[in-house]
């Protein structure tokens, strides 16, 4: 076996973060590779939280579609994810508290019960959060990893807390390894450990690394999921690299500020969700306007309004696209993997004073926050860094200095304040080439379109720079799916998959959204046979864009706007249903039906009910088919009633309690 | 210290003259400001004046120094940006009560709040002029204007007391039919390390048909003037903030040292941070990428 997928699922608040991350890091430290996703929610306690660490000793590129090792850390996780678990897998659980109830596992799956106050007994008295470090000693045990190892990144883990820390953490986690091995056979994994030393980072931690060592200076943010853990990053290093980090009073200061700074002359970033975005629109125009640099990171989750805070999407575009009344130019790239965000940082503070403009980088939820290898050499030292033209002084024998000149390419050379003779104001309002304003009193229409012609005549000169997209797979391929941004690592696993099942797909990922590439794109188009365009959002924003540049409509959607990211079964599923002509479906699948019990019993029952089983019903008496979700007794497995659920709608109708059923 | 040499006004004559209707207040806000640069010895390149938008916010692109006319409300924010990147700048915000104590309240009270070493000056008309004369933040109440044709409803905000109690560290308020007065203000205002809030009594003769030269004439006086009055003292300047009626103080109600928010920034303390190198030390950038292992 060459991957494993370990499940971790509890409440927030029960450390499943701490122990994914000593797990991962020890799969990194001994050279696989790992790509981990949290799925998590917006409250400090409580909640239900499922965290996926997938490792394996090939790239891996999405967290995939399956579970082999489940540890849960309450009964409740326990109920959701234990018939997720492929045969072959094992189920981990702290048995002095929960019960495994062995009608939930598939075939071949191993329970592995922990008597957790057992086999702590030695260490005195622990905190409760320790069930999880015996969890992962046994766990180390049953796939196969090196303990040492994770004793290493132990170590380094509680380093700040002290020498009785460390060993205590070490101790049970080695009595979980040990006891483990005692009492089960492994699961079969072997591995061929290279040692490769690999930086496991996130998108937003690439981002922030970029910038910095792009020479980033000032970032400024007001706090916003998915985006605070920038903030969070720069705060943390910013005496030791020599960051002005400001959090703001709201994203109108966050942006205002970092044009400020653009302007004054240091590389400036700021960034938000969508719902700061929005704020800051105004003012991505007047960067625009004046010319100055600056970076902002657009960190997408789902929407519209406050939407969902913890969950992901791909629904900002027309926001994006539309920031700012009239025309302007800036850039816009949409970063399709953590490597890349690294590079695409660094690209965006190049692009911004090269052309002095804002420059807008859009990632989401998933690519920003989600946690993987990425090879050492994608993090580099010496990245180019080119500031653009700058006067940095001004004989005024040599006439007046025009801050706007009025140059072929569109870019007039750049005077910072301080500079002696080139003194100019830059004006949001629209101004001549020296920065006085032609509204009112000096209204020109010539200057008025010559100097937006020099505008946005920098686009040309941006466009010539950026490499135009190009088709990934064979030639020939039956399917072309087409996708932007975080997407490329999903869609690039399902193409595999699709191939194992005979379906020649290729792909095409399109990173630089604003200037574009249209003619090239749909030169690459019109050859494909048949197209699916793949988005996590409703409506098909991208889709539409492509039409717009290119007037070619794709042929089929694939979109999913759950809040959950796209997995490579999910894409396959929906590739091979378009290629036979099925017709795509709405309605409410089984699985649906059980999460939507989950939340009626968390909004209205309590902790003792669960879905049992779940049956199909004709319309009787509602206006569509119902799922009949019988809910029981997690103590007795007694039934407690019955949920009935619209197939087509999602409503839950009705709720009748079992005394009024027999 | 170093001697001052005190430059003209001259040496500030920007490129085109003013738009402002004849009599306007804002041209004595104007040639104070040129003033009080000249008293300091500021070259121009080292004075950056940054406004919102408002006829009063058009005071950047009359006056020769660096400048930002920037967006409704928003100046406060860019300037304090602009000071972050490069603190040896003198960093002047110019712009309207409605730009400022309206659209931009909230950067107004957190730069306050910060104590950032800026110098404020807001062209107080009670009135927006250039949207033709609605009520603004400090239009008095009952004041018929273009939007409150039944009287204005809304009591004005006080921007004295606001300043004292968000922790401005030099509060002034200052009449631009007294340039002289207030080009001693606005020095004092850029002299001083921290923020710094000069309110200016600077008629609208073509909206404000209230608060007009006489109207002010006949009620100002000087707190400089006013036996035993201490600028270092808070609650006697909160108490002269609220004085409003026959008579009206103008001059400076308070000053006071505290440490400014430059001070906090690690960063800053190798000088400005538009003279740093770029890239960070190699060994640092190893040091982050050792994090992630
Ligand atoms: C976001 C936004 N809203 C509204 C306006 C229109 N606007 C321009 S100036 C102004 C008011 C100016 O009043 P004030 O700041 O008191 O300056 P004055 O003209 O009186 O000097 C308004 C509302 C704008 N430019 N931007
Ligand atoms: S409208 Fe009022 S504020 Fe504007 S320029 Fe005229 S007098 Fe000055």
């Amino acid at each position: 076996m060459r991957e494993v997928t370990v499940g971790i699922g509890g409440a927030a608040g029960d450390g499943l973060d701490k122990t994914g991350d000593t797990l991962a890091k020890t799969a990194a430290r001994l050279g696989l590779y790992v790509y981990a996703y949290n799925s998590y929610q917006s409250v400090i306690r409580g909640g239900h939280i499922w965290l996926r660490v997938r490792i394996g000793e090939k790239k891996l590129t999405s967290h995939g579609d399956h579970v082999n090792v489940l540890i849960a850390l309450n009964q409740d996780s326990i109920e959701r994810h234990a018939r997720e678990v492929e045969s072959g897998g094992a189920i981990i659980y702290n048995s002095d508290k929960l019960k495994l109830d062995p009608t939930l596992l598939r075939d071949n799956v191993l329970p592995v019960p922990l008597p957790v106050s057992t086999i702590t007994k030695p260490f005195g008295k622990v905190p409760p959060v320790m069930q999880n470090t015996v969890a992962l000693g046994a766990l180390l045990f049953l796939i196969g990893l090196d303990f040492e190892t994770a004793a290493s990144v132990l170590t380094d883990t509680f380093k700040h807390k002290g020498q009785a820390v460390i060993d205590q953490n070490v101790a049970i986690a080695r009595a979980g390894y040990d006891y483990a091995k005692e009492h089960f056979v492994p699961l079969g994994y072997t591995w061929t450990f290279t040692h490769v030393r690999r930086p496991f980072i996130t998108g937003n931690e690439a981002f922030a690394i970029g910038a910095v060592t792009a020479g980033c200076k000032f970032y400024s943010a007001y706090p916003m999921t998915p985006a605070s853990s920038i903030l969070h990053w720069m705060a943390a290093h910013a005496e030791r690299c020599g960051i002005v980090v400001k959090q703001c009073e709201d994203e109108l200061a966050v942006v205002n500020m970092a044009i400020g700074a653009g302007y004054a002359g240091v590389r400036a970033m700021c960034g938000t969700s969508g719902g700061g975005f929005a704020l800051m629109t105004e003012a991505i125009g007047q960067a625009g306007m004046i010319e100055a640099p600056v970076v902002v990171i657009e960190v997408q989750r789902g929407g519209p309004s406050t939407g969902l805070p913890t969950k992901t999407e791909q629904g900002d575009l027309n926001q994006v696209f539309g920031a700012s009344q009239g025309d302007y130019p800036r850039v816009i790239i949409a970063p399709g993997d953590v490597a890349d965000c690294f590079a695409a940082a660094v690209e965006a503070f190049n692009l911004a004073e090269k052309y002095q403009l804002p420059v807008i980088l859009m990632s989401d939820l998933l690519l920003s926050e989600h946690p993987e290898t990425i090879e050492p050499d994608a993090l580099r030292y010496d990245v180019p860094i080119e500031r653009g033209e700058l006067v940095t002084e001004w004989d005024e024998s040599q006439g007046k200095y025009k801050r706007y000149a009025f140059t072929r390419s569109g870019v007039s050379p750049r005077a910072l304040p301080g500079t002696e003779g080139a003194a100019h104001v830059a004006a949001t309002d629209d101004h001549d080439e020296e920065g006085i304003l032609i509204s009112d009193v000096f209204t020109c229409p010539p200057v008025r379109r010559k100097i937006h012609e020099k505008r946005m005549r920098k686009l040309e000169a941006v466009l010539r720079e950026l490499p135009p997209p190009t088709l990934e797979g064979p030639e020939d391929a039956e399917v072309t799916l087409i996708g932007w941004g975080s997407t490329k690592g999903v869609i690039r696993e399902a193409i595999e998959k699709l191939a194992q099942e005979g379906i020649r797909a290729n792909h095409l990922h399109i990173k630089y959204l604003f200037p574009f590439h249209a003619r090239e794109v749909a030169e690459i188009l019109r050859r494909c046979r048949k197209t699916i365009c793949v988005e996590a959002n409703y409506s098909g924003q991208f889709a539409r864009y492509l039409r717009a540049e290119t007037g070619i409509s794709v042929d089929a959607h694939i979109r999913k706007y759950d809040g959950e990211p796209f997995e490579p079964r999910y894409i396959v599923e929906r590739v091979k249903a378009i290629l036979e002509g099925a017709s795509h479906t709405l309605d409410v699948t089984e699985d649906e039906a059980r999460e939507i019990a989950y939340h009626y019993i968390r909004t209205h029952l309590d902790d003792d009910a669960r879905p049992g089983r779940i049956s199909r019903l004709e319309r009787d008496g509602f206006e569509e088919p119902i799922w009949d979700v019988e809910i029981i007794s997690r103590e007795t497995g007694q039934t407690r009633g019955r949920l009935f659920i619209g197939v087509e709608t999602g409503s839950t109708y009705h709720w009748q309690p079992a005394e009024l059923v027999s | 210290m170093a001697t001052v040499i005190e430059l003209p006004i001259e040496v500030y004559a920007g490129p085109v003259d003013p738009d402002w209707c004849p009599g306007c207040g804002d041209f004595g806000v104007l040639k104070a400001v040129k003033m009080a640069a000249g008293k300091l010895g500021i070259k121009p390149k080292d004075l950056v004046i940054i406004s919102g938008i408002g006829c009063s916010s058009n005071l950047p692109g009359f006056i020769h120094a660096y400048g930002v006319h920037s967006l409704h409300g928003r100046a406060v924010a860019v300037a304090q940006g602009i000071k972050l990147a490069n603190h040896d700048l003198h960093v002047v915000v110019t712009g309207g009560d409605g730009d400022g104590y309206g659209i931009g309240i909230g950067h107004f009270i957190h730069a306050m709040r910060r104590n950032i070493d800026i110098t404020y000056v807001v062209m107080n008309n009670q009135i927006y002029g250039l949207t033709t004369g609605q009520a603004s933040p400090t239009t008095m109440k009952d004041v018929r204007t273009k939007s409150t044709p039944r009287g204005n409803a809304e009591p004005p905000i006080n921007p004295i007391a606001l300043a004292l109690v968000s922790g401005a560290t030099y509060v002034a308020r200052g009449f631009s039919g007294e340039p002289e007065h207030l080009a001693q203000l606005i020095a004092g205002g850029i002299a001083h390390r921290g923020f710094a809030l000069i309110d200016v009594f600077s008629p609208c003769v073509t909206y404000n048909k209230v608060n007009t030269y006489p109207w002010f004439k006949q009620r100002i006086y000087k707190l400089e003037e006013e036996p035993g009055y201490d600028p270092s003292d808070v609650m006697a300047a909160l108490q002269r903030s609220f004085e409003w009626g026959d008579r009206i103080p103008i001059g400076l109600f308070y000053r006071d040292e505290q440490p400014i928010y430059e001070d906090s920034e690690p960063a800053l303390r190798k000088g400005p941070l538009v003279h740093h190198p770029l890239r960070p030390e190699r060994a640092v950038f190893e040091e982050l990428i050792e994090e992630l292992m």
